[in-house]
This record gives C-alpha cells, sequence and structure tokens, in this order.
C-alpha cells in the first residue's frame, strides 16, 4: 500500500472494535499515529477481538502503560505464556525444528533475575567509559569514510555500521564477520517474503547463527575470564550450564536489543530533523544540547513499539477489567505521545525540558539494559556529525520496516553537505 | 526547611534546601544533581534515581524492604549496597534536616 492510498482511509470512522493496531502495514505506511491518537482520545485501554495476532488489550496512554510495566506480579512475560511480542517472534513454535527460544526478556522472576544479572555488568559505568573513546574512533571513521554531495542510504552506511561494530566489540565477535550480527538480527524478525524467502531459509539461518555462536562459546568456556558478554555467559554459575535453546534465546535477545533499536534511532534522528528545520538550526547552533536531544530522539523514534504481557489473574486498567489470561500489548509509541504526561507530545524539540521522561526503554524489572549504550552511541555520532557536516539532507522517501514491534527503516536516502 | 547534601562519587558536594515532604529523587532533579536522572518522574519505576544513604543516616531513612517494587528494582541497580535506596521513596522531612545521601558512579 502506498502512503497515499493509506491516507485515504479515514480512521475517526473505523468503528472501534474493528481497529487492529497490530496490522503492521500501518506502521510500513507511518499512519499508526492517527490510531493511537484516536484509541488515547475515546478507548484508551482498548479490545480488539479478532486479528491475525489473536485477540488482545491495547494500553495505550503512559501512567497506564507504567502501571502494567512496573506490575509484574500480574502482568507476566514468560515465554511459555506468550512471551513479550504479540503474534511470538519469527517462526511459529511449533514448526521449527529448533523448538522455542528461551532469553531472560521473556521470564519471570527469579530466573529472570539470575540471569539479567549476568549480563548487566557489561553496560556499567567504567565499561562504558572504556567503551566511550572506542566508539568515538569507530564513528569518526565511518563519517570520514562518506562521500559528500552523493546520494547514499544512511541506514547501512551509517546506523548499522555504527550499532553492528558496538555490537561486535561487546562479544568480542570476529570482527571481519560483523554484519552476520546484522542480518541474524533482522532474522529475528524476518518471516517469509519479509527479509526470508521460506521458514526452512529461516530455520537454516537461525540455525548457523547457533552452530556459529555455539562454538565462539566453546573456545571461551573455561579460558581466561574475558569480559565480553559470552564469556559472561560462559563464565557464571547462573548461565554456565544454559540449555542451547536458553544459551542461544539469550544471546538473540541481546543482538536484537543491541542492533536493531539504536540502528532506528540513528536513522529516525536524521529524518526528524529534516521534518523540523528549526530543531537542525538549533542543533547546528549550539551543539552542547545533544545529550538531551538524543532523548528526544528516543522518544520520538521509540524504535520498540511495544511490548506485551499475560495476565496471571484478573485485574483493573484504565477502568476496564482484563480477564486472567488475556494478552496486554502496552504501546510505547502511543503513550509516548500522550499529551496529558509529555507537554507538547506531538511535537520534536531537541531542546525539551525534560526529555528523559518516556517509555522507549520500558520501566519496571525489565527495563531495558543497554539503554546507556544506545544513549552513548547516539551523543556521539551526532557530536561527530555536527563536526563534519552542515546538514544531513533527506532526498527521498524512507522505506520503513514491516512490523508492528521493531520502529524503524530498511533504506534512507541522504546526501551530505560539508561544513 | 530541611537541607540534604548530595555527594557525587568524585566528592564534589552540593546542599540542597528543599520543602519538609520533598522526596530525595525530585531534590535532587529539581536541583540538576549530576548523576540523578530520575527517568520515571518518581513512581518508582526505574532505577535512576539511585543513591547510597550516609551509615549516620541509615537507621533514621530505614532500609529498603525486602521483596517491595523498590527492592526488585535495586537487585539490577550497578553496585548495590546495604545502604542502596531510590530517592524517589525517602522523603525528606523534617526529622531529615541534614541528610547525606552519596550519588553512585553511574546508574541505568
Amino acid at each position: 500500500m502506498s502512503v497515499n492510498q493509506a491516507i485515504k482511509t479515514d480512521v475517526s470512522k473505523i468503528p472501534l472494535d474493528e481497529m487492529d493496531v497490530s496490522d503492521p502495514v500501518l506502521f510500513q505506511n507511518d499512519t499508526i499515529g492517527e490510531y493511537f491518537t484516536r484509541l488515547r482520545a475515546e478507548d484508551p485501554v482498548h479490545y480488539c477481538a479478532k486479528s491475525p495476532n489473536g485477540p488482545y488489550w491495547s494500553v495505550t496512554k503512559f501512567n497506564d502503560i507504567v502501571r502494567v510495566d512496573t506490575d509484574h506480579k500480574v502482568f507476566s512475560s514468560d515465554a511459555a505464556r506468550g512471551g513479550i511480542v504479540l503474534g511470538g517472534l519469527g517462526v511459529p513454535t511449533e514448526a521449527s525444528a529448533m523448538g522455542g527460544l528461551e532469553m531472560f526478556i521473556a521470564m519471570d522472576p527469579p530466573k529472570h533475575d539470575e540471569q539479567r544479572k549476568v549480563v548487566s555488568p557489561i553496560v556499567a559505568p567504567h565499561n562504558l567509559e572504556t567503551l566511550e573513546p572506542i566508539i568515538r574512533a569507530r564513528a569518526a571513521e565511518i563519517l570520514d569514510s562518506l562521500p559528500i554531495g552523493e546520494e547514499i542510504d544512511w541506514v547501512d552506511r551509517v546506523s548499522i555500521e555504527l550499532t553492528t561494530m558496538t555490537l561486535a566489540t561487546l562479544f568480542d565477535f570476529p570482527w571481519d564477520e560483523r554484519r552476520k550480527l546484522t542480518r541474524w538480527s533482522d532474522m529475528v524478525t524476518a518471516s517469509p517474503g519479509n527479509g526470508v524467502d521460506s521458514w526452512e531459509q529461516w530455520q537454516q539461518e537461525m540455525m548457523e547463527c547457533g552452530l556459529y555462536f555455539k562454538n565462539l562459546w566453546d573456545q571461551r568456556v573455561g579460558g581466561e575470564q574475558k569480559h565480553d558478554l559470552i564469556s559472561m555467559l560462559a563464565g557464571s554459575p547462573a548461565t554456565a550450564n544454559m540449555p542451547f535453546q536458553e544459551f542461544l534465546g539469550n544471546l538473540i535477545l541481546l543482538i536484537v536489543g543491541g542492533n536493531d533499536t539504536t540502528r532506528s534511532s540513528i536513522s529516525g534522528g536524521v529524518l526528524a530533523l529534516n521534518q523540523h528545520p528549526e530543531e537542525y538550526a538549533k542543533l547546528m547552533k549550539d551543539p552542547s544540547i545533544i545529550p538531551g536531544m538524543v532523548s528526544e530522539i528516543i522518544r520520538w523514534q521509540t524504535p520498540i513499539t511495544s511490548m506485551m504481557r499475560t495476565a496471571l489473574c484478573d485485574a483493573e486498567v484504565g477502568g476496564k477489567t482484563i480477564r486472567e489470561g488475556d494478552k496486554v500489548v502496552m504501546w510505547y509509541l502511543s503513550g509516548n505521545r500522550d499529551g496529558e504526561v509529555i507537554e507538547r507530545a506531538d511535537e520534536f524539540l531537541v531542546d525539551r525540558k525534560n526529555p528523559r521522561q518516556h517509555l522507549s526503554f520500558g520501566f519496571g524489572i525489565h527495563r531495558c539494559v543497554g539503554n546507556r549504550v544506545a544513549e552513548l552511541q547516539l551523543r556521539i555520532i551526532w557530536e561527530e556529525i555536527v563536526k563534519r557536516f552542515s546538514r544531513i539532507e533527506v532526498v527521498g522517501e524512507p522505506v520503513r520496516s514491516l512490523s508492528h514491534v521493531i520502529h524503524g527503516f530498511t533504506r534512507m536516502p541522504v546526501k551530505l553537505h560539508a561544513r | 526547611m530541611p537541607k540534604v547534601t548530595y555527594i557525587e562519587h568524585t566528592g564534589v558536594e552540593h546542599v540542597v534546601t528543599v520543602a519538609s515532604g520533598t522526596t530525595g529523587r525530585d531534590a535532587a532533579v529539581d536541583n540538576d544533581i549530576p548523576g540523578i536522572d530520575g527517568d520515571c518522574g518518581g513512581v518508582c519505576a526505574c532505577a535512576t534515581c539511585h543513591v547510597y544513604v550516609d551509615a549516620a543516616w541509615l537507621d533514621r531513612v530505614g532500609r529498603v524492604e525486602e521483596g517491595n517494587m523498590e527492592a526488585e528494582l535495586l537487585q539490577f541497580a550497578e553496585d548495590f549496597r546495604e545502604t542502596s535506596r531510590l530517592a524517589c521513596q525517602i522523603s525528606i522531612t523534617d526529622k531529615l534536616d541534614g541528610l547525606i545521601l552519596h550519588v553512585p558512579h553511574g546508574q541505568h
């Protein structure tokens, strides 16, 4: 569907009980915002009885989302009950030769707590301080390699390249093969016709991913304790004896968490600044606003649109009764536009007063582990961009991802203007 | 109006005066204390207002209660200690006039 066709849909005329905001086309053609605006106004906790992903609740306002996200005793993330993504991730479990992947984001306490604690030291303050000059050197190298005045794809040349390099560093992944990480990250949300030809191909590539990491694990287990994520998992009692599915699941979680997300924010920031030239001017006039702008970009883009929970008992949210077993989707993308909590929520303001108040990292015990790495990469890339270019000009229609979860871009043609 | 002192991990001190009943998170954010972000707005939903209560004040402030939301969030905080609290859960009343809170190296 083209953008023009999509605009013809009058969102105000769709009967509320027929509204399905999990349709990935609405995200690809960027019309989803109108749907969420209507739900926030008319039915902020909305039940969709029929969708390709089954029945589900949508929670669309900021405070209701925080309430669900922080109540993990009632709202479960457990993969066995349905996990954290409406419609599941990748190939349906029963059709997969590998069975279900297990990852700590899709577990409840106490297992979640034990596994999360193993990986979180990777983003401890001293590690971030070590990482900063490495990321800065890479960012500089990437930007210096770009041609001025020629059309290039920002997603591939910068967003993917920088986040993949950072991820490869965190994993101590073989450097020349680092684009495998990008591919595997994309595979997680791919489906036949959307990034992959068939489920057979999907399984084959995920198996390759599993074997590749198994090999790295075997090399590092019992070896000298290094500070990469694989060594951390292999060296900790809480994770050293993980079943293979859990090992692979956790690695994929870290790959997607560190790849698709910041990638989308790096691209999304360029688009937002192009759509708001007065904000771009503020940035060029005073680059010291970059740290706050980074939070605003993360709010504006909301690279993960939503997370799902399953109710463990009947519960009330925003005046509606959610029944035990019901699926509940917290739409961070919508809560981040909730004008009752965020002032001028529909505007992109690089010097916003309270920019850190956003839902993009989630709240509660599943809050994003890598949020500081995300902010670090975005801050550095923008600091290096403003030194080099007077403008990154978006010169064609960006292509958005066909996904109701990953809110990103597959292509963004730009031209660089020298300073 | 009670006074509260925030000490950064580098040793830099910030003394602020607040209205009785202000939370340690609001007092820090309103006065731009470095190292305290308070991302969730002060509703015990993240851990970006993590502080260490000065040992001399711990009994008066109280320790984190095991099993509640604050404890669940703090368990993932970088460098959790016995004196760790979320500042949003500390109400700075006149009884806590002079309170000293230490700010950790980093938080997320």
